[in-house]
């Protein structure tokens, strides 16, 4: 039993913002973005939310139990992993799969570090890309938006049985924007991007209302606008210099802002509190040196979408780059050197 | 003239609460059955008591001497009979006792001398500093450092610039408010005898935004002299700190152990001023002080002009006494106040008496720390607190200290944003008390080290001794022996 001591110390006020009411806070400006998902894609996308979700908090759940711990699952932090991650995910994506993203997320990503608050990584993409390496073909499996059953019928590949391969998504598969440009050379309007009704992952297809319910959670102080807005900052610098070089070649940076999973991303995913930097000047670093990756991976790397890797990069040089960028102590001449080892 | 003000980094909004105080005016309280005046109610030495146990005392007569450099002096609030002299629950969250003076008040308030009014414009600056120190003024927003010690200062190092604190950033304290209001020729009467004590140039008086009829009347007040500017300063939590004070004004920052002083500037209170201006110009002591009896657990929060010595006790019952029982009752401010018993009584340093309920301290579960890095944007210092948090919670005291734990003043503006509920700067003064008493038991194992080496020495130096006068007269004998024998030789030899 843990004891309880109440502090009688200053402060003896206290804000009223708690970890679980922006938790909270965060689902909530998500669950907008699900529910658009399943409008677009159907009764498969509400499987795979409610599959990746459950499947997080049940992992959450055990490794309370195997630590003796209490209370974790109340701060709804897995609930938000579990909604991210399912978000990146094909709608089509086997179920089975599913529950295997949710529990390396949990187990691989935050448990194994130490739970809420000490994960390096965001845990939803730790899933992500491990299942982006395991079912490699499964992941690529892309569907159109707003086919006319689709809450009547499963998109096919939905329910494969465990173990087996998925069927071939005849009928069904369609080419994300990105891969359209990358691999065909083709440009979806922005229009399109901006308002969603394209392929794509389950949650990243419509940049409006990501973008709508990000700024609700930056006007109520419970998500850091910086970091988006240097992401998003840098992937449209980037792109601008290579568009400018060569507009023949290169899209133009609102394609790059509007489509892929930059949008959701920027404003969901990098600016996980636990995985990002906290110093002001290592804020926009660790944001423009994603937007950047983001780009580069893009366009030169073997995937037609990068904000995944760009994101577990940025993660892991956070520690070097707060430490890079201590603040300067009141009254010091000099900023800290190497204060910061992050241990 | 506009004085450029400069930006601090960090600080916070906590929620003013200043309304049920701010908009009544000062009422005096009736006078209590006992008085408990400390004799420690500064910071320095004790004082030393002059009066029996027995004695009749009047108004304003000394009861207490002054005892070294740093130290002040205790006058009787009031006439009447000294009861005791007994240690008695001090306002300090501990409870220890602190040896006071107990008056029994003859309820008659007779003074000891006749009011008289000097000029102190007559006076040299240092004769100011001396009626200061024999008032017993002490800073009078919470420190309680004399305040003849600071306006001593001066004679040493030149002061261009007096710094006037009437920012009252704590939440709930209205007391500075109001008495800048109602009595704001008088402060300013105090702040021009301190510009003479100090010999600068100019006054500035730093009021925030939030009190705008304070600044008014200030200004007001303030025409008479056009070397003493009222300056209305923004108003963010923690603005009354000296460092950060002095930053939004002059936009220089305090180097790391060194006094403001260093930098020609000398920063009061604006009670203090007021308490100047009556011990200067009339020959008062500081013998009351307006102090905020505030929070919601009170049914009638006031601003009080309280004897000082007075028993909380008495003091909340003249405020209508609680109208819930209080989860907390404290002395100060919400944000840097300490719990203090029940019994203790009102001292020099008394700002606030604040009594809070169960909903206005919002006591959170403590959780993990989710790197928000809301403590980062809040330290007004710039410090990390939640590195410094992690370090003192593995024992890395030293790590600690490389983040910066010396820098940290204390306001607890991390603590007051944490989510998670985390006790940042609880955390931290432990750490800075865990280091003196580190440091204290290092230095007296080091000085009985040298002791023990000295001892040695002593020993070695001894034996040593020992041994070369056994050798020396050892020689001797064989020297007398030979010569014995070589005058027997001779003898024998004749």
């Amino acid at each position: 039993m843990a004891l309880k001591i109440e502090l009688k110390t200053s402060p003896h006020l206290k804000d009223t913002d708690g970890v679980a009411q922006i938790m909270r806070n965060v689902v909530w400006a998500l669950l907008p973005v699900c529910a658009f998902a399943v409008w677009q894609f159907g009764v498969s996308a509400l499987a795979l939310i409610v599959t990746v979700t459950l499947a997080c908090v049940a992992t959450e759940h055990l490794f309370n139990r195997l630590s003796h711990r209490h209370g974790t699952l109340s701060d709804w932090s897995a609930t938000i992993t579990g909604l991210l991650l399912a978000l990146t995910l094909p709608p089509g994506f086997p179920l089975w799969m599913a529950a295997v993203a949710g529990f390396v997320a949990i187990a691989l990503g935050k448990a194994m570090f130490g739970g809420l608050g000490f994960n390096v990584f965001n845990p939803a993409l730790v899933g992500r890309a491990f299942v982006q390496a395991a079912f490699p073909a499964a992941i690529s499996g892309y569907t159109q938006p707003g086919l006319p059953g689709r809450f009547l019928e499963f998109i096919p590949t939905t329910l494969t049985l465990p173990f087996t391969k998925p069927l071939a998504l005849d009928g069904f598969s369609s080419a994300t924007p990105m891969g359209e440009w990358k691999f065909n050379g083709m440009i979806t309007s922005a229009g399109d991007l901006f308002t969603g009704m394209v392929a794509g992952s389950a949650g990243e297809t419509s940049a409006l209302l990501i973008l709508a319910c990000g700024l609700y959670l930056a006007l109520r102080r419970f998500m850091d606008w910086r970091i988006p807005a240097a992401v998003l900052g840098g992937a449209a610098l980037t792109a601008g210099l290579f568009w400018f070089v060569d507009p023949g070649h290169y899209p133009t940076p609102m394609f790059v802002l509007f489509s892929g999973g930059l949008m959701l991303g920027a404003v969901f995913m990098a600016s996980d509190m636990v995985a990002s930097p906290v110093t002001p000047w290592g804020v926009w670093i660790y944001g423009l040196l994603i937007g950047f990756l983001t780009v580069v991976i893009r366009y030169f790397g073997g995937l037609s979408e990068g904000v995944m890797y760009a994101i577990l990069l940025g993660n892991a040089c956070g520690p070097l780059i707060e430490n890079l960028t201590q603040p300067r102590i009141y009254g010091a001449r000099k900023v800290r050197q190497n204060a910061g080892n992050r241990t | 003239m506009i004085l450029r003000l400069f930006r601090i980094r960090g600080g916070v909004h906590p929620p003013e609460h200043k309304h049920p105080t701010a908009s009544r005016p000062i009422e005096a309280c009736p006078l209590p059955a006992r008085l408990y005046v400390p004799l420690q109610q500064h910071i320095g030495a004790p004082a030393e008591p002059v009066v029996q146990v027995g004695e009749k005392v009047l108004k304003g007569q000394l009861i207490g001497h002054a005892q070294g450099p740093v130290s002040a002096p205790v006058h009787a609030p009031t006439s009447g009979t000294v009861t005791t002299i007994a240690p008695h629950a001090a306002p300090h969250p501990s409870g220890l006792p602190v040896v006071c003076v107990t008056i029994e008040p003859d309820g008659e308030d007779r003074w000891e001398s006749a009011p008289a009014e000097t000029d102190p414009f007559l006076l040299t600056p240092r004769e100011i500093g001396e009626r200061v120190a024999a008032a017993g003024i002490v800073g009078m927003g919470g420190a309680a450092f004399p305040s003849a010690v600071k306006l001593g200062a001066a004679t040493r190092t030149p002061i261009h610039t007096l710094i006037i604190n009437g920012g009252e950033c704590e939440p709930y304290l209205t007391c500075d408010d109001r008495l800048m209001r109602e009595r704001a020729v008088e402060v300013i009467d105090g702040v021009r005898i301190m510009l003479h004590g100090t010999q600068a140039t100019r006054a500035l008086i730093a009021i925030e935004e939030n009190k705008p009829s304070a600044i008014r009347e200030l200004k007001r007040a303030a025409r008479i002299d056009e070397r003493v500017m009222v300056v209305r300063i923004p108003a963010l939590y923690p603005m009354g700190s000296e460092k950060h004070m002095i930053q939004t004004l002059t936009g220089r920052e305090l180097p790391p152990g060194r006094l403001p002083a260093d930098l020609g500037l000398i920063v009061h209170n604006v009670a203090t001023a007021f308490a100047v201006h009556r011990a200067v110009r009339f020959g008062r002591p500081l013998i009351s002080r307006i102090v905020t009896v505030g929070g919601g657990a009170l049914r009638e929060p006031r601003n009080r002009e309280v004897l000082i010595g007075t028993p909380i006790e008495d003091l909340v019952e003249c405020c209508g006494g609680f109208a819930e029982e209080p989860a907390r009752l404290l002395m100060g401010g919400p944000m840097m106040g300490q719990v203090i018993p029940w019994n203790a009584p009102v001292v020099k340093g008394t700002s606030g008496v604040i009594a809070l309920t169960r909903e206005e301290i919002h006591i959170g579960e403590t959780r993990a720390c989710i790197r928000c890095g809301r403590c980062v944007s809040a330290c007004p210092v710039g410090l990390m607190p939640l590195e410094m948090a992690s370090r003192i919670r593995a024992d890395q005291f030293d790590g600690a200290v490389d983040h910066g734990l010396n820098d940290c003043i204390s306001c607890g503006s991390c603590a007051f944003v944490c989510p998670a509920s985390i006790p940042l700067v609880q955390f931290f003064n432990f750490a800075k008390g865990e280091l003196v008493a580190r440091k204290t038991a290092q230095d007296k194992s080091q000085v009985l080290k040298l002791m023990a080496e000295q001892r040695q020495a002593r020993l070695e130096r001894e034996a040593r001794e020992k041994a070369e006068a056994a050798a020396r007269k050892k020689a001797e004998r064989e020297a007398a022996k030979r010569a014995e024998q070589e005058a027997a030789a001779r003898e024998t030899g004749t």
